[in-house]
């Protein structure tokens, strides 16, 4: 076939990025995220349970004092809300089907991860440097 | 016109489609990952409130010590369990591996068996632990 009668041009074919433009980004770091999300939410959910549920804000501080449970706490904050943005952006995409409206709710969703997961970062790092 | 139509699969229809265990456990990945979702609110809140503001932090406590903050609770550590374990069983088929209908089956009700048998273990623990 002639190339020429294609608008697509050849590099685009070869980055195969396709019709959604990202190629394989979106899939793969849903998977991504969810693999570093197996043992870092487990983690979390053994210390909520142990000890975090009768913490006061003293206590979760000197918790978070921990520079290894400070940087989990990021990485775990990082995987959750990475892993919520994309898995939601995906039922946004299957279930609102006016274009209008699918931008307003995408760009709802990316205030929603930044705003509270920027908060939750921050605050945790603050938490760190403060603790006693 | 039509005969092009005739032999051609057809997608669910919904008005006939039988309830089963597949299409309900993947019905209920969604659910649970909009309602953990939800959950990275009162998550940041908490950690905002520890960092930065005692009176938000006593005000989410005294709401999580209600009845009705505790079945929140109860509610999001279900969704959690059930979240993981699906997410593995996800996992595995991405790998290609428990696509046929018995493992698949299985697999559907381990993950049943283990967010509730997880869920009531982690709340007895706390029962136990004093912690309610």
């Amino acid at each position: 076939m002639d190339k020429s009668s294609h608008l697509r041009t050849p590099i685009k074919r070869a980055r195969g990025h396709g019709s959604a433009h990202s190629g394989t980004q979106h899939f793969w770091l849903q998977r991504l995220s969810a693999l570093a999300l197996i043992p870092l939410s487990m983690w979390f959910m053994v210390v909520l349970l142990t000890r975090l549920i009768h913490a006061d804000a003293v206590a979760i501080g000197q918790w978070l004092g921990n520079p290894i449970v400070a940087l989990l706490m990021a990485a775990l904050l990082l995987a959750m809300f990475v892993h919520s943005r994309l898995g939601i952006q995906t039922i946004i995409e299957d279930y609102v089907h006016s274009h209008a409206k699918k931008i307003i709710a995408l760009l709802t969703l990316n205030l929603f991860t930044l705003g509270l997961g920027g908060a939750s970062l921050m605050a945790v790092f603050h938490l760190h440097s403060t603790a006693i | 016109m039509s005969s092009i139509h005739e032999n051609r699969p057809l997608s669910p229809h919904l008005g006939i489609y039988r309830w089963q265990i597949s299409n309900t456990l993947s019905i209920l990945h969604r659910l649970t990952g909009v309602a953990l979702t939800l959950g990275l609110i009162p998550l940041a809140l908490w950690l905002w409130g520890a960092a930065y503001n005692p009176a938000l932090f006593e005000l989410l406590r005294t709401a999580f010590d209600s009845i009705l903050g505790k079945i929140a609770l109860f509610g999001w550590t279900v969704a959690f369990y059930y979240h993981l374990g699906n997410g593995m069983r996800h996992i595995n088929w991405d790998i290609g591996r428990g696509f046929s209908l018995p493992e698949m089956l299985a697999s559907g009700r381990m993950v049943i068996a283990f967010a509730v048998c997880m869920s009531i273990f982690s709340w007895a623990y706390v029962v136990r632990t004093g912690g309610i």
